[in-house]
C-alpha cells in the first residue's frame, strides 16, 4: 500500500492522505466513547445493579434491562412482519414505478423523517389517551414499531431488489408461482439484507428515550402484563443521568446499555451466518 | 409439429419486436434461431413458454399452438412452463445445495416422497451428463461450481420435471469452448427425448447441432429450413450475406 503511495502523482497522494486521516478519524471517536462509557462504567457495576427489585439503595437497571428486551422483542414482533411483508408487495407485486408505489415510498420516507419526540407525542395521545393504554409496554411498543418500520421497509426493499432476476426467471421457468418463487427463492436470498435492516431496527429501539418515556413511562420495575408500565435501559440512565444523585450507577447503564448492543450484533450475524449455510 | 406459430405479431410498447413470424417447429430435433443481436430471436423463443409475460408493456396477436392447443388461450402458464423448460444464457443456479436445485421444481409440482426426489435428482443429473462429477457434492453449495457445470445443472434442473421441449436461450455463449462442447454433446443427446429449441449467436454452433434454423433480422422470420440447406444453398440474399459474413 506505501510503495504504491510514492509513486502516485501529488493529487492522488493528497486525495488518500485524507481519506486515511478520515478513516482515523473515525475509529478514534468510536474508540474514545466506547472506551469513555467502559473506562468511566465498568468499575461501577456491582450485583446489586443486577438485584431484581429497584430500590433507592441499589438504583438497580435489571427491571430496565428486563424492560429493554420486552420492547424489543414486542415492537420486533409488530413492525418485522409488516414491514417485510409491505415490501414484498412493493417490490414483488406492484407494479414497477407506479404512482401507487411513489406514493407509499413518499409516506414511508417522510415517517422515517419525522423526530422521535413527535412519535412519542402521537403514541402518548394516541394509544395512551384515545385507546385507553396509558403509560405501558403496548402504547411504547406500538410507538416505536411505528419508528422502526420505514427502516425494515426500506432495507428489505433494497435487499429484495438486489436479488437478481435471473433467479426469478429460473424459478418461474420451472412453473413455480408467485408466491413459492417468492417465500422459497426470492426471500432467502434477501435474508442477510432484511437481518440487517433488523439489527439497525434493535439499536434504534435500545437508542430511543424521548418516545419511550412519553408512553412506556419510566417508572423503576418490571411490567407485569402488557398494559403495565415500566422503564428501559436508556429511560434507566436518563433517569439516574437527570436526578444527578448516581453518577457511577449512570455510567455502568451506559456500558451495559453498549454490551447489549454489541451482544445483540453479534447474534444477529452469527444468526445470519446460519441462515446463509 | 411440436410448435405452430401463425401470424404472430409482438410488441413492447409501441416498439414491433417480432413482425408476422410463420413458423413450425417439429418435435425431437433441435431448432436453431440464429441472427444479429436484437433481431428478435430470443424474444420468440422466450414466447414458447410465456416468459414474455415477465415483460411490461409486451403484447402478443397471432397465435402459438402447442400439440395443437393455443398457449396464449385459456391455460395454466405454470403447467405450460412444467411441459416447456427453459435453460437461460446465464447459468443461474439458485443459491442452495446441488440437490435442493434440481428437487425445487418436483417439490413445486407436488412431489413429497423422498425416495422418489432422490430418484429424480439422479436421474436429470445423469440426463445432463454430470451425475458423475456431482454425485459426492449434492449437498455443496450449487454457486461453488464451474459455470460449465453450473449450466449443465441448469439443464439438469429443467429436465427434473419432465418437460416435453427445452428451450435454450444462448446456453454457451457464457460458458468456455470445453464446457461449449459438453453442452452441444448434451443437446443433441437429449433431442431423442425432447424437442429442443435454441437461440444461438454462434453460427458454428447451428449447423454442428441444428437439424433447422431460422434466420432472423430486425424483427422478420428471413429464412427457415433444413440448417445444412440453408447454409450451403440459402433462398435469400440477406441469409446469404449473414451467413457469409458480410455483416452481423
Amino acid at each position: 500500500m506505501f510503495k504504491k503511495f510514492f509513486r502516485k502523482k501529488p493529487t492522488d497522494r493528497i486525495f488518500f492522505l485524507a481519506s486515511w486521516a478520515s478513516i482515523i478519524a473515525t475509529a478514534a471517536v468510536l474508540f474514545f466513547v466506547v472506551g469513555y462509557v467502559l473506562i468511566n462504567g465498568l468499575p461501577h457495576i456491582s450485583p446489586a445493579l443486577f438485584a431484581v427489585q429497584f430500590t433507592t439503595e441499589n438504583q438497580s437497571l435489571f427491571p430496565a434491562l428486563i424492560g429493554t428486551l420486552m420492547i424489543v422483542g414486542l415492537s420486533l414482533v409488530l413492525a418485522v412482519p409488516l414491514g417485510v411483508c409491505s415490501a414484498i408487495y412493493l417490490v414483488e407485486y406492484a407494479k414497477r414505478g407506479s404512482r401507487f408505489v411513489k406514493i407509499v415510498r413518499l409516506t414511508t420516507e417522510t415517517l422515517a423523517g419525522i423526530p422521535s419526540i413527535v412519535y412519542g407525542l402521537f403514541g402518548f395521545i394516541f394509544f395512551g389517551v384515545f385507546l385507553g393504554w396509558g403509560l405501558s409496554l403496548m402504547s411504547g411498543a406500538f410507538t416505536v414499531s411505528i419508528m422502526i418500520l420505514p427502516l425494515i421497509m426500506r432495507t428489505t426493499e433494497e435487499s429484495l431488489k438486489s436479488v437478481p432476476d435471473t433467479y426469478r426467471e429460473g424459478s418461474f421457468g420451472l412453473g413455480a408461482g408467485k408466491l413459492r418463487t417468492v417465500m422459497l427463492i426470492i426471500l432467502p436470498s434477501a435474508m442477510p439484507g432484511i437481518l440487517a435492516g433488523v439489527i439497525l431496527a434493535v439499536g434504534r429501539i435500545i437508542g430511543e428515550t424521548a418516545a419511550i418515556i412519553f408512553t412506556l413511562g419510566n417508572v423503576a420495575r418490571m411490567p407485569n402484563n402488557l398494559f403495565d408500565t415500566g422503564r428501559t435501559l436508556s429511560a434507566h440512565m436518563y433517569a439516574l443521568a437527570n436526578e444527578g444523585t448516581h453518577p457511577g450507577e449512570a455510567h455502568a447503564t451506559a456500558a451495559v446499555l453498549l454490551i447489549v448492543v454489541i451482544l445483540i450484533n453479534a447474534l444477529s450475524s452469527r444468526v445470519a451466518r446460519f441462515i446463509k449455510a | 409439429m411440436k410448435f405452430s406459430i401463425s401470424n404472430m405479431d409482438l410488441f413492447y410498447g409501441d416498439f414491433q419486436a417480432l413482425k408476422n413470424i410463420n413458423i413450425e417447429i417439429p418435435a425431437n430435433e433441435i431448432t436453431a434461431f440464429i441472427g444479429p443481436s436484437g433481431c428478435g430471436k430470443s424474444t420468440l423463443i422466450k414466447s414458447l413458454n410465456r416468459m414474455n409475460d415477465l415483460t411490461e408493456g409486451c403484447k402478443i396477436t397471432g397465435e402459438i399452438f402447442l400439440d395443437g392447443e393455443n398457449i396464449y388461450g385459456n391455460i395454466d402458464v405454470n403447467a405450460l412452463r412444467k411441459r416447456v423448460g427453459m435453460v437461460f444464457q446465464k447459468p443461474n443456479p439458485f443459491p442452495m445445495s446441488v440437490y435442493d436445485n434440481i428437487a425445487f421444481a418436483p417439490r413445486t409440482h407436488g412431489i413429497k416422497s423422498k425416495f422418489k426426489l432422490n430418484e429424480i435428482v439422479e436421474k436429470s443429473l445423469r440426463d445432463a451428463a454430470i451425475w458423475e462429477e456431482l454425485k459426492d457434492r449434492l449437498k455443496k453449495s450449487a454457486l461453488s461450481l464451474s459455470g460449465g457445470q453450473q449450466q449443465r445443472l441448469c439443464i439438469a434442473r429443467a429436465l427434473s420435471v419432465q418437460p416435453d421441449v427445452l428451450l435454450m436461450d444462448e446456453p454457451t455463449s457464457a460458458l468456455d469452448p470445453i464446457s461449449t462442447a459438453k453442452i452441444e454433446e448434451l443437446v443433441l443427446k437429449l433431442k431423442k427425448d425432447y424437442t429442443i429449441v435454441i437461440v444461438t449467436h454462434n453460427m458454428q454452433q447451428a449447423v454442428r447441432i441444428s437439424d433447422n434454423t431460422g434466420f432472423f433480422l430486425l424483427g422478420e422470420l428471413v429464412e427457415y429450413g433444413d440448417t445444412q440447406q440453408l447454409f450451403s444453398v440459402p433462398a435469400n440474399k440477406r441469409t446469404e450475406d449473414y451467413i457469409t459474413g458480410r455483416f452481423g
